[in-house]
């Protein structure tokens, strides 16, 4: 008895200490999060400088909002995702892969990682002004390939979507592949040298290596990395929207969820903003869920390296 | 001192009321209210008390109000160096309230500060605001109720601002014809040509013979064509001639509480016309709207563009800085038709404590001759005095360098007092600017005609929720 309220006075300290971090994450997130919930269900917005609202119209804001071009723009959200992700991926898992081999012994390695890793200290906004000026129709970009003879003609980029679309997924793969292959690189370097000699020993070439080990070993911080990825990808908005003036041209074919979202918020429409919301979280959620599940191990959706990764585990232990 | 207490002051203010939203206002609004008593009590301290309240906030997009007021307000004491306090002969202080117009933002915040106006203290309320030609209607709205009838200030707009050009009267009237702002300025548009292209293509550059050239829309087309046939284009971008047909639409493009957008049948003019010029190359293709830096590059010496559809400021803040060959290589004449662009509104706003300075203020910026006479020297403004107007254009001291010696004013004068003002909506900016939008796809071959239509009911739905339907002209 006398032991147990001594005991506990320590555990009030903890809890008094992350006090502030509840507080600070009840007021600015969860309120909000709830009231963007409750307002999803209200029509509420300004018509001028007059309020309308809030009156509550049940679901009258998700069927509106469904019967719109909300896939159109899910799709344009996840295309242009996919065209940043695919290459960034690629190029990281290959530098991060050449960065950490010890076989190789790359020069300059501080310089390349420092390099690599600037376009990230970008404003995304100021990075797509620039990407708007390279490639303007009387910009630097066109000049070169005029006086070069590539084209008489200055060539529109912008004024396709296959062009745009090229210029987004760029510019997303450029500023954040230093990013991940900084991090892929810590999670190679984590790995035990002495699978790598034995693995060595055993006649296993680099190309075995790194499908076999490097892979398999790393999928936690690709599982993190594609999480990531995926909810930045989901609330990707800076960069189209500057480099298309916030109208997704051309024929909206650029326009992503935020920026439809945006939309929604120039007139203050808090319901059928919070409806979207409501959705993109949802959306945000089981796509967590799945990755979660694929890459940690459940024996339903075991894919090959998985077993690998049991085998290697067991071994270790 | 003052200026950053009090600037300080606004903005933990507006901050606040974002957490009030979520609830956690009675804690931090302690803190706010006493930094507000202290940058009263300040300015208190600083200057004399006045019968009125002592500080009047202006809000603003930029700070082209300020140096005018600051240029012929006689009240004016000084200004602190970081332009947020202008201090008054008084000791009355004029608060700054600055948001940039890019997005939407300065109505924002001025929405917001206007919904707070009953509840805010005396200092803090809004006192003048500006509006632009694009939005004004939003705020001079009688059931809105923001903007002061001028007469309830005390100034009779037929007597006090007898000599003010009559359309941007309209433009600050409400639907009862009720004027709730009045301006300075007045943005007649004229046509700005190139002195040497006018010469290689028509073989004079004299701004009457190249009036005569363009003086409706198929004059213009055929000389376009000549200009095409010397390799030169007669305008830059299809969004250059909006303005023109904008300006004369004969319904507003919507009806507050109808819930219908009505598409005027001069705007699909527009639509045709612009498609049928840029089809025909008289029009820049690789130059896409305006204000970007293709639309900059083509005012440039190198570009082959003939001519740009400008109001007075155009020339000033936008043509002049882009040019880099020689002065007087430009010249105006008239445009294919009149039109008005842009002009900013100042108004009283309902609630006032400064009712005598504001009406000071705005009889001062928009009804005394000599000022508005004194900016049009110094900015360049065309301004809202139509006998001032009509002895600049006869005055040679307004001839201007940039344009060869030429006095735009004789061609601005005739546009402003032929201007009829087309029926205002509160939906106008947002039409505005989607409709260009929407279509600029249909011009670049991306889209088809429908789907450009299409596109158009799409944005303006998402940007006024309480619009249902779009009627198109048959």
């Amino acid at each position: 008895m006398n032991k147990k309220p001594k005991h506990l006075s320590y555990a009030k300290w903890g809890y008094i200490f992350i006090i502030p971090f509840f507080l600070t994450f009840f007021i600015f997130s969860f309120i909000p999060l709830v009231d963007t919930i409750r307002y999803s269900f209200y029509e509420y917005y300004r018509s001028g400088i007059k309020e309308i609202g809030p009156n509550f119209i049940g679901l009258e804001n998700y069927k509106a909002l469904f019967e719109s071009d909300l896939l159109k723009y899910a799709g344009n959200t996840l295309l242009l995702w996919l065209i940043g992700f695919i290459p960034q991926i690629v190029i990281a898992l290959l530098l991060a892969n050449w960065f950490t081999d010890m076989r190789l012994k790359l020069r300059g390695q501080q310089f390349f990682k420092v390099v690599i890793y600037l376009p990230n200290l970008i404003m995304a906004s100021a990075f797509a002004m620039l990407f708007f000026a390279l490639f303007s129709n009387s910009g630097p970009i066109n000049s070169i390939l005029m006086s070069l003879g590539i084209t008489s003609e200055p060539i529109d980029f912008m004024g396709t979507a296959f062009g745009t679309r090229s210029l987004v997924g760029l510019m997303n793969f450029l500023m954040w592949f230093g990013n991940t292959t900084i991090m892929l690189m810590a999670a190679i370097m984590g790995i035990s040298p002495e699978i790598f000699e034995a693995a060595e020993l055993d006649g296993c070439g680099s190309v075995k290596r790194f499908f076999s080990i490097t892979l398999p070993l790393i999928r936690p911080i690709l599982a993190y990395t594609l999480i990531t990825s995926i909810i930045g990808g989901l609330q990707m908005f800076d960069v189209p929207q500057i480099l298309t003036n916030g109208q997704g041209s051309p024929d909206r074919t650029s326009m992503t969820l935020i920026m439809f979202l945006n939309n929604h918020l120039k007139s203050r429409n808090y319901g059928m903003a919070g409806a979207l919301s409501v959705f993109l979280f949802i959306v945000s959620g089981i796509l967590c869920f799945f990755v979660y599940r694929m890459t940690n191990g459940s024996d339903t959706t075991a894919a090959k390296p998985e077993k690998h990764h049991k085998s290697k585990g067991g071994a270790k232990a | 001192m003052n200026a950053n207490h009090k600037t300080r002051a606004i903005s933990r203010r507006s901050f606040l009321k974002g957490v009030g939203a979520v609830g956690a206002a009675g804690m931090l609004a302690a803190c706010g209210g006493s930094d507000s008593t202290a940058a009263s009590g300040g300015s208190a301290a600083g200057g004399e008390a006045a019968a009125e309240g002592k500080v009047i906030n202006i809000y603003s997009w930029n700070d082209e109000f300020r140096t005018r007021l600051e240029a012929v307000y006689p009240e004016v004491e000084s200004t602190s160096a970081d332009g947020t306090v202008t201090t008054l002969k008084d000791g009355t202080e004029i608060h700054w309230v600055i948001n940039p117009n890019q997005d939407g933002v300065y109505q924002q915040k001025l929405d917001e500060a206007l919904l707070n106006q009953g509840s805010a203290s005396a200092d803090d309320k809004v006192d003048i605001f500006l509006s632009e030609t694009d939005y004004v209607f939003k705020y001079t709205d009688a059931a809105a109720d923001v903007a002061m009838p001028l007469t309830d200030l005390g100034i009779d707009p037929d007597t006090d601002l007898a000599d003010q050009y009559p359309f941007t009267k309209t433009t600050a009237s409400d639907a009862n014809g009720v004027q709730r702002g009045s301006t300075w300025q007045c943005c007649p548009g004229l046509l700005v040509y190139r002195r040497d292209i006018a010469l290689d293509t028509f073989g004079t550059d004299d701004p009457v013979a190249i009036g005569e050239k363009v003086k409706d829309w198929d004059t213009f087309k055929a000389s376009a064509e000549e200009l095409k046939a010397k390799g030169y284009y007669a305008l830059a971008s299809y969004a250059d001639t909006f303005r023109l047909y904008g300006n004369s639409i004969s319904q507003p493009w919507g009806v507050e509480g109808s819930g219908t957008i009505t598409v005027d049948p001069q705007i699909m003019q527009w639509v045709s016309d612009s498609k049928e010029w840029l089809d025909a190359g008289y029009l820049n293709k690789t130059v896409k709207g305006q204000f970007n830096d293709d639309w900059n590059k083509s005012m440039g010496s190198a570009s082959k563009v003939f001519a740009f559809l400008l109001p007075a400021w155009g020339i000033d803040f936008t043509l002049a800085p882009n040019w880099d060959g020689p002065a007087g290589s430009w010249a105006v004449t008239n445009p294919p038709q009149a039109y008005n662009w842009g002009g900013s509104y100042i108004h009283a706003c309902q609630g006032t404590d400064n009712p005598e300075h504001v009406r000071d203020i705005i009889l001062a910026l928009t009804a005394t001759k000599d000022n508005l006479i004194k900016i049009s020297k110094d900015y360049m403004d065309f301004t809202n005095t139509m006998s001032g107007m009509q002895e600049a254009a006869t005055d040679d001291s307004f001839a201007s360098e940039f344009l060869g010696g030429q006095n735009a004013y004789e061609y601005f004068s005739p546009v402003a007092e032929n201007i009829v003002i087309a029926p205002l909506s509160s939906y106008d900016q947002g039409c505005v600017e989607l409709i260009q939008n929407a279509f600029s796809d249909y011009y670049q071959g991306n889209v088809d005609f429908d789907r450009a239509k299409e596109n158009f009911e799409t944005a303006i739905k998402e940007r006024y929720p309480d619009i249902t339907t779009v009627v198109w002209p048959d």
